[in-house]
């Protein structure tokens, strides 16, 4: 089977995602990369790696409007054949896939988890991560979209033949006046390790023992409704079922006391440390490793040991 | 300026889930439905407020049943001027956009405004499908609209950041938090809902792409083991060798 998998590589490097989405594809049958953006040929070369047996570039463009990367890999999809086309369910992936389903009348799965069953169909997360569905798609051809962090890269191959291409992407409609990427910050959505606190941290002055920690691990800083609601700390830090989902390894949340609301967003984690005073409080049923405790004195205890661990390993 | 504002129906954001019919349909019984937040709090109400700000109308569409009129109401009761019901019950993201394209396609609308997401399917797929249809740019995860003239001017997340875009009408937009600030409806507001129109329209009969086929509920959770606050280094420890995490 023919598979083609879209890359987004308009920032310095492939992200992880990417590498997941080229390892699913695989899983499915020969996989053919498309990407535009400015990424090395000697990056996209490694795409092979992971088990693109080619990567079509078209470096005409710079990808800002979706309409013009839907073009993009419907053009790829004509010439390489292919039947499946996968998408890593990111930002870019959220914008596409969809336009790229009414474009191919190609049924879209969004948010798969894992690879397709014996009876051909495709589990997603649904209602916020508090259940899984299993979807089947009516039409010969399928689009997935897989959601970050769902399965882990695997390097079966060498490098990938890198070939430049037209994907008659059009004119950009959109035009950018301004990017914004904070600096050193790790975004939240694609974070492996998270730290995040709830209003048992009291206020905005006391972060630093929560930044402290994210800090020492390399984990990106996450927060409950009610602080991002209150101003403590910006909206896009909120995690929940109104704000971000997020599934990293390892989700450490301290005074938070994990309403369903809250839980709907993390509960994807693979790790969850809770840290609260009051033993009720119902993110303990959701944890794995439980801190009866003062998020006060347990974070910079936990920030301590780690540094240990770090500086003997 | 004509503004379309897609809303769906979810249930409550503290509904406990669970299936039925051998886990093949969600078990709506006693499930209190709400309208989509993303679609309530920052579409329509900032639908609203340029309404406001620069003249026009705001319409709602709706794909669904009668079961939708509640919260089709309850979006009028907010300021809505009137509202659209697509008769038929949809089963995939492909049909309610292929619907709602169909019927935009008579309405000339300036502006399409719908929420990031439903909280219930969460597939983030009508907005660029609605867009493809009638071949028009799609913003996606707008936090800020502006419009003057022809020009919106929007605030959109990207991967680690956000990016300031400009586009020419006619647009389509999903918006997440940062657009607006929920508004709730007074008792005026609610009064007039009642005589707002809300007509009903065939179904155009569009197709869907996909089914879901089965659900699953995630396996419990084992028991939380509990480390003694004094002893940080053993859930470092445990985190290393046991989880693997870090």
């Amino acid at each position: 089977m023919s598979v083609l998998v879209y890359i987004d590589s308009s920032g310095d490097k492939i992200a992880k995602n990417a590498y997941e989405a080229v390892t699913y594809g695989k899983k499915l049958g020969d996989v053919t990369a498309v990407t535009n953006g400015k990424a090395s040929e000697g990056d996209l070369a490694e795409l092979g790696k992971y088990g693109a047996d080619k990567v079509l570039v078209d470096r005409s463009f710079e990808g800002i409007d979706d309409q013009q990367l839907t073009k993009l890999v419907a053009t790829a999809a004509e010439k390489t054949g292919a039947t499946t086309i996968v998408f890593s369910n990111d930002l870019v992936g959220k914008a596409v896939a969809p336009r790229l389903s009414v474009r191919l009348n190609a049924g879209l799965v969004s948010g798969a988890t894992d690879l397709p069953k014996e009876d051909g169909t495709i589990p997603v997360n649904v209602f916020s991560g508090k259940a899984f569905g299993h979807v089947k798609v009516s039409t010969d051809k399928k689009i997935i979209a897989l959601l970050p962090n769902s399965l882990q890269p695997e390097e079966t191959g060498s490098e990938a033949a890198v070939e430049e291409f037209d994907g008659n992407a059009g004119d950009s409609r959109v035009e950018v006046l301004d990017t914004k990427l904070p600096e050193g910050e790790i975004p939240l959505p694609e974070a492996e390790l998270v730290v995040s606190a709830g209003r048992g941290l009291k206020g905005p002055e006391n972060w630093g023992i929560v930044t402290d920690l994210a800090e020492t691990l390399g984990a990106a800083t996450a927060c409950s409704r009610p602080v991002a609601d209150t101003g403590w700390r910006p909206h896009h830090e909120h995690v929940g079922q109104t704000g971000v989902a997020i599934r990293p390894n390892l989700y450490i949340a301290a005074g938070i006391s994990g309403a369903i609301q809250h839980l709907a967003g993390v509960n994807g984690s693979k790790v969850i440390v809770v840290i609260n005073t009051d033993e009720e409080a119902p993110f303990f049923k959701a944890a794995d490793y439980g801190v009866v405790g003062d998020a006060f004195e347990v974070l910079p205890r936990l920030n301590e040991a780690i540094k240990k661990f770090k500086a003997s390993n | 300026m004509k503004i379309l504002v897609c809303i769906s129906k979810a249930p409550d954001t503290t509904t406990k889930i669970s299936f039925t019919d051998g886990d093949t349909k969600f078990d709506t019984n006693g499930v209190k439905y709400i309208v989509n937040p993303y679609d309530e709090w920052y579409a329509l109400v900032r639908g609203l407020e340029l309404k406001e700000a620069n003249g026009g109308t705001v319409t709602t569409v709706t794909v669904g049943t009668a079961e939708d009129e509640a919260t089709i109401r309850k979006a009028l009761a907010i300021g809505a001027d009137d509202a659209v019901r697509i008769d038929t019950d949809a089963e995939d993201a492909f049909q309610v956009a292929t619907e709602i394209a169909n019927f935009a396609k008579t309405g000339d609308y300036d502006l399409i405004l719908l929420g990031k997401e439903t909280i219930d399917y969460n597939g983030s797929q009508v907005g660029g499908m609605i867009a493809e249809h009638l071949d028009q740019p799609f913003i996606s995860l707008a936090s800020k609209l502006d419009v003057e003239g022809n020009t919106a001017t929007l605030d959109k997340e990207i991967t680690g950041g956000v990016q300031t875009v400009k586009a020419d009408l006619p647009l389509v937009v999903s918006c997440a938090k940062g657009m607006a600030e929920q508004r709730i409806p007074n008792m005026r507001g609610i009064m007039a809902a009642r005589s707002k129109p809300l007509k009903v329209e065939a179904s155009s009969s569009a197709d869907k792409l996909t089914s879901f086929v089965k659900y699953q509920l995630p396996a419990p959770k084992s028991a939380v083991k509990l480390i003694d606050p004094e002893n940080m280094d053993e859930l470092v420890d445990l985190l290393h060798n046991e989880a693997k995490v870090i």
